[in-house]
This record gives C-alpha cells, sequence and structure tokens, in this order.
C-alpha cells in the first residue's frame, strides 16, 4: 500500500511520514500529492497571524480544544495544526516551540500537530506548508489551522492560502500606526484582540475599529509576486452582496474567554463565504496563485538545467566588473541560449 | 530533493522543573543547523510518543534530572516501538547516575549526556546515528 493510500485510510505514521516527504519536496512526496489531491477541498483552512507574542499558539490550542468539545448539538471535528517558526538564516536550523502552548491537545486521537520551520520562506509560511494542508485535508481532517511565523508585516501568504484569516492584537504592542501599515487589515477576515484582560485593550479595539471605518471594503486579489503577470487577467465577476466587515473579537487565550464567541464568527464568515461566491473566487485565485508559483520554479529550473555554468559564472564576472548591468546579464543569459 | 534536515524532538519528561539543559541542547543542534522541536516541561511519556509520531522526528532527546530516568527511558522506547517507529534515535541527558549508563546503552539509547558533556559530541553523535542509518 502506497503511503498515500496508507494516510487516507487513516494511519498516523504514514501520515506523518508523507508529510516529511513533502516538506522535503521528494519525487515520492510529488507522487503523493498527485494521488491525494482528487481528495482535497473538504477542510476549512484558518489562518492565524500576528506579532510575536500576542498569543496565537494559546488562541490555537483553545480553538481546537473547541472543536473537539463543541457545544451541545454539534459534532466535533477532526483537528490539525500546522504551526510555522522560523527557521536561522545562518544555520538553516530552527526551534520549534509551538507545541508548548497546544499541551492540552496531548492524547486526543482527533488532533494532528505538526511544527514547520519556514526554511527560508519570508512570506509566514514556509514553500510547503499548502502542500502539508493539501495532505491533512485529503487525510480528513476538517477543520486546518495554519499558524503563522509571526513576523507581524509580511504574512499574505497565509491569507492566500486560508478561507478565513485570524489577525491576532494584544494591547500593549505598537501604537495605532501599526494598525494602518499595509497588509494587516487587509488580510483580516476577523480581527482578534487577545491578552483583553490586560490594560490597554480599549486602546488596541478602538484604534483598529477605526482603521475599519476609514477602510473601503474591496475584494482582494492575491497576487504571487506582486503584480499579476498577465495570466487570465480577465477579473472574475464581482458578487454584489454586504461586503464582509471583520469583527473584532476580544479573547484571553490563557482562560478560554471568547473563544466560543471567535468560533461563532469563523463559522459565520465561513457561510458568508459559501453565500456570497467568495468561496469559489478565492479558491480559484489561491490554486492560480499556487499554480504560478510552481510554473516559475520549475521555469527556473529547468532552465538553470539548460544552461551551462561556465557561461553563467561569466556572465557573473561581467556583472561584478559592472562592464553590465543585471538586467543587460539576464538578457544576456536568456537569450544566449535556445529559447525557452 | 532537498539537503537531509535532521529533525529532533526535545522533551522533560516528569516533574522535575530545570530546562536549561533542555535548552541548552537544543540550541546547540538548531546552531548545528537541526530543526528542533521543543516540547517543554512535564511530559508523560506517552505525549512524547504522540509527539514523535507527529512530527516524524529522527530522535528523541529527553533531560531527566529527578532520577526517574530506567522507568521514565524504557516507556518511551516502549510506546515508540508500539507506533512502529523503532528508526528513532533516543539520547538522555541529566543527572544520570554513573552505574545506569550502560544499562540504558543497552536498552538502546545512542548516548548519555551529563553535565560537563562538549556539547559538539552531543551533534556528532547524533548525525551519525542518525545518518549513519539507512533512511526508508
Amino acid at each position: 500500500m502506497t503511503l498515500a493510500r496508507s494516510t487516507l485510510a487513516g494511519d498516523r505514521l504514514a501520515l506523518a511520514r508523507l508529510l516529511t516527504l513533502v516538506e522535503n519536496q521528494t519525487e515520492q512526496g510529488r507522487q503523493a500529492l498527485n494521488e491525494l489531491f482528487p481528495h482535497t477541498g473538504y477542510a476549512h483552512l484558518v489562518g492565524v497571524t500576528g506579532a510575536p507574542g500576542t498569543g496565537k499558539s494559546t488562541l490555537v490550542n483553545q480553538l481546537a480544544r473547541y472543536y473537539r468539545n463543541p457545544p451541545d448539538g454539534e459534532m466535533a471535528l477532526q483537528v490539525a495544526i500546522v504551526a510555522v517558526d522560523p527557521s536561522s538564516p545562518f544555520t538553516g536550523g530552527a526551534i520549534l516551540g509551538d507545541r508548548v502552548r497546544m499541551r492540552d491537545l496531548a492524547g486526543d486521537a482527533g488532533v494532528f500537530i505538526r511544527s514547520m520551520a519556514a526554511r527560508g520562506s519570508l512570506g509566514g509560511l514556509a514553500h510547503t506548508t499548502a502542500s502539508l494542508v493539501q495532505v491533512f485535508d485529503a487525510a480528513g481532517f476538517e477543520i486546518i489551522f495554519i499558524e503563522t511565523v509571526g513576523a507581524g508585516q509580511a504574512e499574505v501568504d497565509v491569507a492566500r492560502l486560508a478561507h478565513t484569516t485570524l489577525v491576532v492584537q494584544a494591547p500593549g504592542l505598537g501604537d495605532d500606526i501599526q494598525a494602518i501599515k499595509a497588509g494587516i487589515l487587509e488580510i483580516a477576515d476577523i480581527l482578534v484582540v487577545n491578552k483583553a484582560d490586560r490594560p490597554g485593550v480599549e486602546n488596541t479595539e478602538r484604534a483598529l475599529s477605526g482603521m475599519l471605518q476609514l477602510a473601503q471594503p474591496v475584494a482582494p486579489v492575491f497576487r504571487h509576486h506582486g503584480p499579476s503577470e498577465g495570466l487570465s487577467e480577465r477579473a472574475p465577476a464581482q458578487v454584489e452582496v454586504d461586503a464582509w466587515i471583520p469583527p473584532i473579537q476580544r479573547t484571553v487565550a490563557t482562560e478560554g474567554d471568547g473563544v466560543p464567541d471567535l468560533a461563532k464568527e469563523i463559522a459565520r464568515h465561513r457561510q458568508y463565504l459559501r453565500e456570497s461566491g467568495e468561496l469559489e473566487r478565492r479558491e480559484r485565485a489561491r490554486l492560480q496563485a499556487e499554480l504560478e508559483a510552481l510554473l516559475q520554479d520549475s521555469l527556473v529550473s529547468r532552465w538553470r538545467k539548460s544552461v551551462s555554468n561556465s557561461k553563467y559564472q561569466e556572465i557573473l564576472e561581467k556583472l561584478i566588473e559592472r562592464q553590465i548591468s543585471p538586467y543587460q546579464g539576464v538578457l544576456a543569459l536568456l537569450d544566449g541560449e535556445q529559447t525557452l | 530533493m532537498t539537503e537531509r534536515i535532521i529533525r529532533v524532538l526535545i522533551a522533560k519528561p516528569g516533574l522535575d522543573g530545570h530546562d536549561r539543559g533542555a535548552k541548552v541542547v537544543a540550541r546547540t543542534l538548531r546552531d548545528a543547523g537541526m530543526e528542533v522541536i521543543y516540547t517543554g516541561l512535564r511530559q508523560t511519556p506517552e505525549m512524547i510518543a504522540e509527539a514523535a509520531l507527529q512530527e516524524d522526528v529522527d530522535a528523541v532527546g529527553m533531560s531527566i534530572l529527578s532520577g526517574a530516568h530506567m522507568a521514565l527511558v524504557p516507556r518511551v522506547m516502549e510506546l515508540l516501538k508500539a507506533n512502529r517507529q523503532e528508526r528513532v534515535k533516543v539520547f538522555v541527558g541529566g543527572i544520570i547516575p554513573n552505574e545506569d549508563i550502560p544499562r540504558l546503552l543497552e536498552m538502546g539509547v545512542v548516548g548519555v549526556y551529563g553535565p560537563g558533556t562538549l556539547t559538539d559530541a552531543i551533534v556528532t553523535d547524533l548525525r551519525q546515528a542518525v545518518l549513519g542509518a539507512a533512511v526508508p
């Protein structure tokens, strides 16, 4: 039985092994992803981002507990958590510490936590996070939390990947100009003010709601690398429904306060995504972004195989001696070889 | 395939609350380019084995100062085996009496590192134990 089939059958060791193969970008992992892809598209993906120390891991721990032990009348969900922490840019090593805050979930076979190092990626997720999420989705996990590195201001990747993005803030971290900076509010589907038992919670909340009132509701189109690369420039048909206004939810994650209300907001957002057609639009944008990213990676690596190393070094030397500009170097490399 | 990155779980089983050694080792392994999953204090053997499974680690390091190593270490190894994770290497740090070291090694522990151990030795041993073994 292949790892993919064992994973589909619920074998947790096979799942764990497969996650490693996918994370290491092995051929075996890629083949498994091909096999699993038809089984994806069922899970609700919840991104959790915010600055370090705002309580993301503790909040994910509480949310997972909630979905495992929901109030009467609701079904317990299978929960997966992908927690990303930074890699050292010097050694490539990493300390992945998110499990420390998730010890309440130990011993529950309905929860699977996987820590990931960012491995050089700067967008708050690792390059293969989306693929790991696909594996969990295919394995039947119904709600998947994706916790970012928490650099705080450039975490658009998670919004592209998740259906519902929580941006976690806490009182006393930065003034209200932080709330204006691009990225934070645009990516939030729900704003969480955690540590709401701390002084200053009103100020944080006021700054956020002030910014929300100023913001024009826009339908975000996530681009892979800045401007769209021109494939299918056609704007998706805009369905005019009541725009989603991100709610602000107070929580005290260490105590679990506000967590049931936060879960309600997540459910409400999920319903909004379905009813407005936004879900379909996001799925489309997400898969297109993934296709473009893979296409770029593949084109670059295929091209690198076609160009001789000596030619590359020759151009590099000219560049270092400032005989040519980087742009001219690119042209020389691309035109000097057979066209792609 | 990208370069093989060694993944290690560092855990503190039992009830003693002193985790400086565990943190020093975690940092050392990180600086050696490994990915270290740090689980914090007061882990039961069941929690350690479960985390080792979910994280698909190559090795588990346990820091034990309570004297309970002869109970905790075999229990963790038993659970790893029950999870079909026999390939996971186990190493131990903390306060381990000399007479217990051979017994731990006999059980299959790859190294016992008490106070005064050079951190480089842990890195070298671990690399050899993990990369020297056949990788499925």
